[in-house]
């Protein structure tokens, strides 16, 4: 994996796609290519609350990246110093190849250039001491970006506070659902194969993800 | 700032600017490089925003590299709305205005025109130009938007609802009541809403549908739709009876408390439930969740509530219930807005003082035929009615700024009639719009990338002043509004503003006396008047009312003819296979005018048509499947349906601002259906309590289209 964390805390997702559309502001893209992407799944009522799950899907920087072992020339490369795949365009042919490859819909085709675009973690804004344009610009700062040793853990300290909370008072009807949140759905409830969609969302199970989506269509 | 200094970097220029692609208005940071804008961010000097940007933000730079837009004055060759136009010079075009103008003064009076926008911050110049012109008729768009709101806010409180702030920071529960803050984004709202539910706070939800805010909330109430109003009277009945309300805070505060008590005694949450659909154990609930959280609740009075035809009593008691729990004033509720001089600071010298009030009464009749209404920005739905009548007096010339009543307003087809009657329609814009292809003349406004306003003050809890900034030179033969006012002034002899030839002339202007200067302007594109945020108590404030309190039987209203206490009458429901329409916001769009935007329409292209799992299953409807909806066999429009369990089964709903018919809109043309071609007879829909229209009144069928 590459050296950073995109960590999208999905508590605070308010599924606007501020973050896909600053995406390709920022790399000045057309019509077509979305390096990263919120996939809205919902609403659902869910113990009475409706519920929605909004999943970021920007490249997930792999540790040995399908597409880099799929390009034949070169183009798509893992930078040494910090893990980030990018694609240099000056050797992208548009074969497509990373495309077929990446279990993730990661590398974007672009019509404009006919090379491939997929997020680059904003590589020239990073080298510039800035951060992703998508977490800079995330409406509610949902998106944190950096080592994974130097991003709190929000999902501790949130659940810490909500324990707290929630025994100062008694709640009616009693809090069965999550009060926000998505992670947390998978406790009952849903029919089997809803809560295995919902776990593939989650980004745990990548291969089976592939083969889902392969069934699906 | 983070940039080490190397060659690329320094021809960085940041434009520290506004937003204008919704009208919020957030701040916002505009990196130029070479004279080009390369990258748009929210401000990193408003602790709110922190560079957030919502996805319209986002998309400014794709609205600034559009071809699809008026390019330069227009001046119709055809018949209106035909699309045929000659392109003019600005000095053709402002003579043509003028020359028209001029005529119609001569013939009708000055009284004879009519201005509408979009309100906002830069109203002050605007509402000279139209003093200039010698009309009382400046009216904005508010009557399909915040009126009923702000009437409501007057009532009770003796002050607009912009006088007070939602302290969403410091809130302990939030309420929002058709108010969608999570997909009808201002960013500073939505993080400071966020920051409070990360802290513990609590979001309840009433709505006709699962919005994303409802995702979010930890109480959701579906009620049926309109029955909002018995929802808040059974609400204030279980504050009242089982004394939960702010006892102290009532005693000192309110007018006619027992009047209120004896008033909602009926309207038990029992008695509620038959209307709402609402189990009573659960308005019980929620009543004491706030009583808890009291003073830091904030009651979201709504924003656009042009729905029903008792909205106004909705959001009146809604402050009503703020009122009750003691959260008007206080911190974590509605905190009280402060201006300029509420921290000791003069404000900016205003442009419309230099120019005398017209002396004639207002075409829409607020101000001598409707006392109660607040006669500044008037009735948009009865001065159509003048232009229709003639009556009280003929209206001949209508200039729309930033403003589309044929996608605003409910049923185009008949503001189109009635629009035929004008002698002259001038549109002001930088998108193309049904009304600036109905027009005469088509006056290009630059993108707000490519113009810079005048100054502006906003009030809160932290007054500022603020600037729009011109980022970059227009790309086409495109004007600043306050170029545009000053032109036109020249050329109509309006002497005071005809002076001002340089925005900088006009910035001194209105800085004299403040002790600031534009040059504070440059670090933040913003000037704090205070360090702190400044709570104001109850001791240093009288409300404005009569009687300087609170009032629940408002004497103005109840002079008009209007209880301040509507006894409860249901609404008319549904005909039997009809849907009541719906209608909101998303995040993407806005007011039909992002809708042709190449990054915005790719994410959303086209509207959906939310409807309930189980009606759908009746017309035998599946998801995603095309449909036509209509109002009762007329206006029929094709629209993919969303099917979902999260809807009311007695309505339907629609994002608004779809739909478009024009060719020129390449990538909007023929998308999705708009909702207000379904309003047909709408313009006489209006609530006489609050004025703003009834838009939700009205019912649609739906049917499955083949194939």
């Amino acid at each position: 994996m590459s050296r950073y964390y995109l960590f999208q805390d999905q508590d605070n997702c308010i599924g606007c796609h501020s973050c896909q559309i600053h995406c390709k502001a920022s790399k000045s893209l057309g019509v077509g290519p979305l390096p990263s992407q919120i996939i809205t799944v919902g609403p659902k009522m869910i113990h009475g609350l409706p519920r929605s799950a909004y999943v970021f899907m920007p490249c997930f920087h792999c540790q040995r990246p399908w597409c880099v072992a799929a390009c034949p020339t070169g183009a798509m490369q893992k930078r040494p110093s910090d893990g980030i795949v990018f694609v240099d365009q000056s050797l992208c042919v548009g074969c497509k190849s990373c495309m077929l490859a990446c279990p993730w819909g990661a590398p974007q085709w672009n019509p404009e250039t006919r090379k491939v675009v997929k997020c680059d973690y904003c590589v020239d804004r990073l080298d510039q001491g800035l951060l992703p344009a998508c977490v800079t610009n995330c409406t509610t700062k949902c998106l944190h970006f950096g080592q994974p040793e130097e991003i709190p853990n929000l999902k501790r300290e949130r659940y810490a506070r909500k324990v707290s909370f929630d025994r100062e008072r008694e709640e009616e009807p009693a809090p069965t659902a999550p009060a926000r949140g998505w992670q947390e759905l998978g406790r009952g409830g849903f029919s089997r194969t809803e809560a295995k969609r919902e776990r593939l969302h989650g980004t745990k199970l990548p291969r089976k993800t592939a083969r889902k989506k392969k069934s699906d269509s | 700032m983070a940039a080490p200094s190397g060659q690329p970097q320094e021809r960085l220029k940041k434009v520290n600017s506004i937003c204008g692609m919704c009208t919020v208005r957030c701040p916002i940071e505009v990196h130029v490089k070479d004279g080009e804008a390369v990258y748009i961010q929210g401000s990193p000097h408003h602790p709110a925003m922190n560079g957030s940007l919502c996805p319209r933000g986002g998309a400014g730079l794709a609205l600034l590299h559009d071809n699809e837009r008026p390019q330069g004055p227009l001046i119709r060759e055809g018949k209106r709305g035909e699309g045929r136009w000659r392109r003019a010079t600005w000095e053709e075009a402002y003579t043509h205005i003028a020359d028209k103008l001029t005529e119609i003064v001569t013939h009708y009076g000055g009284r004879s025109i009519l201005y509408t926008n979009r309100g906002g911050p830069w109203q002050d110049i605007q509402k000279a130009f139209v003093r200039g012109l010698g009309s009382p008729n400046y009216t904005n768009h508010d009557a399909s938007c915040a009126r009923n709101v702000m009437h409501a806010a007057k009532s009770f409180m003796g002050m607009g609802r912009k006088d007070v702030t939602y302290d969403l920071k410091n809130a302990k529960h939030v309420v929002l009541q058709t108010r969608n803050m999570f997909e009808a984004i201002n960013v500073s709202e939505v993080n400071n809403l966020i920051s409070s539910l990360n802290n513990g706070g609590k979001l309840t939800v009433i709505d006709v549908r699962a919005t994303i805010s409802a995702s979010k909330a930890n109480n959701f109430f579906l009620v049926r739709p309109g029955s909002d109003y018995a929802f808040n009277l059974a609400l204030i009945h279980t504050l009242i009876k089982k004394d939960l309300y702010h006892k102290n805070y009532v005693k000192r505060i309110f007018k006619d408390f027992d009047k209120l008590a004896a008033f909602v005694e009926p309207y038990s949450p029992d008695w509620a439930e038959s209307e709402t659909g609402i189990p009573a154990g659960r308005v019980e609930s929620l009543a004491g969740q706030l009583a808890e959280a009291a003073p830091a609740v904030i009651w979201h009075p709504g924003w656009h509530q042009a729905r029903y035809l008792n909205s106004f009593y909705v959001c009146r008691t809604a402050y009503i219930i703020n009122g009750l729990l003691g959260s008007i004033g206080a911190k974590g509720g509605l905190a009280i807005t402060n201006k300029a001089k509420d921290v000791g600071r003069k404000g900016l010298k205003s442009f419309v003082d230099l120019l005398p009030a017209p002396e004639d009464q207002r075409a829409d009749g607020l101000g001598w035929k409707y006392k109660h209404f607040d006669a500044g920005p008037g009735l948009l739905q009865l001065q159509l009615k003048a232009i229709e009548t003639e009556e009280p007096y003929p209206v001949k010339a209508y200039i729309c700024y930033r403003h589309d009543p044929l996608m605003a307003m409910p049923d185009p087809e008949k503001i189109k009639k009635i629009l035929d009657k004008l002698d002259l329609l001038v549109s002001i814009t930088f998108t193309w719009s049904e009304t600036a292809n109905y027009a005469d003349v088509v006056l290009p406004l630059s993108t707000y990338l490519e113009r810079e306003s005048t100054l502006a003050h906003k009030g809160g809890l932290k007054p500022y002043f603020f600037v729009r900034q011109r980022a970059v030179q227009p790309r086409f033969d495109s004007k600043a509004p306050w170029e545009i006012y000053t032109d036109l002034a020249r050329h109509l002899n309006i002497e005071p503003l005809a002076r001002f030839r340089s925005i900088e002339e006009m910035w001194a202007y209105q800085l004299e006396g403040t002790g600031v200067e534009i040059a504070d302007f440059e670090a933040k594109g913003m000037v704090s008047l205070t360090d702190k945020p400044k709570y104001r108590t109850l001791d240093e404030l009288k409300f404005p009312t009569p009687s300087g309190k609170l009032e629940v039987i408002s004497e103005k209203w109840e002079k008009a003819g209007l209880p301040s206490l509507l006894p409860y009458q249901p609404l008319q429901a549904p005909p039997e296979g009809q849907y009541r329409i719906t209608f909101g916001r998303c995040a993407l769009h806005t007011q039909g005018h992002t809708v042709n935007n190449p990054l915005l329409s790719e994410v959303m292209g086209e509207n959906e048509l939310w409807i309930n799992r189980n009606e759908a299953a009746r017309l035998g409807i599946g998801d995603g499947e095309y449909v036509e909806v209509s109002n009762n066999g007329q206006a029929g429009q094709r629209i993919k349906a969303k099917v979902t369990e999260a809807i009311h089964p007695e309505c339907v709903f629609m994002l608004h601002g779809f739909g478009h018919r024009l060719k020129m809109e390449s990538r909007a043309f023929g998308k999705g259906a708009a909702d207000q071609e379904l309003m047909i007879g709408g313009l006489e829909k209006w609530d006489p309590a609050g004025g703003a229209m009834a838009l939700q009144e009205h019912f649609v069928t739906v049917r499955k289209l083949e194939g």
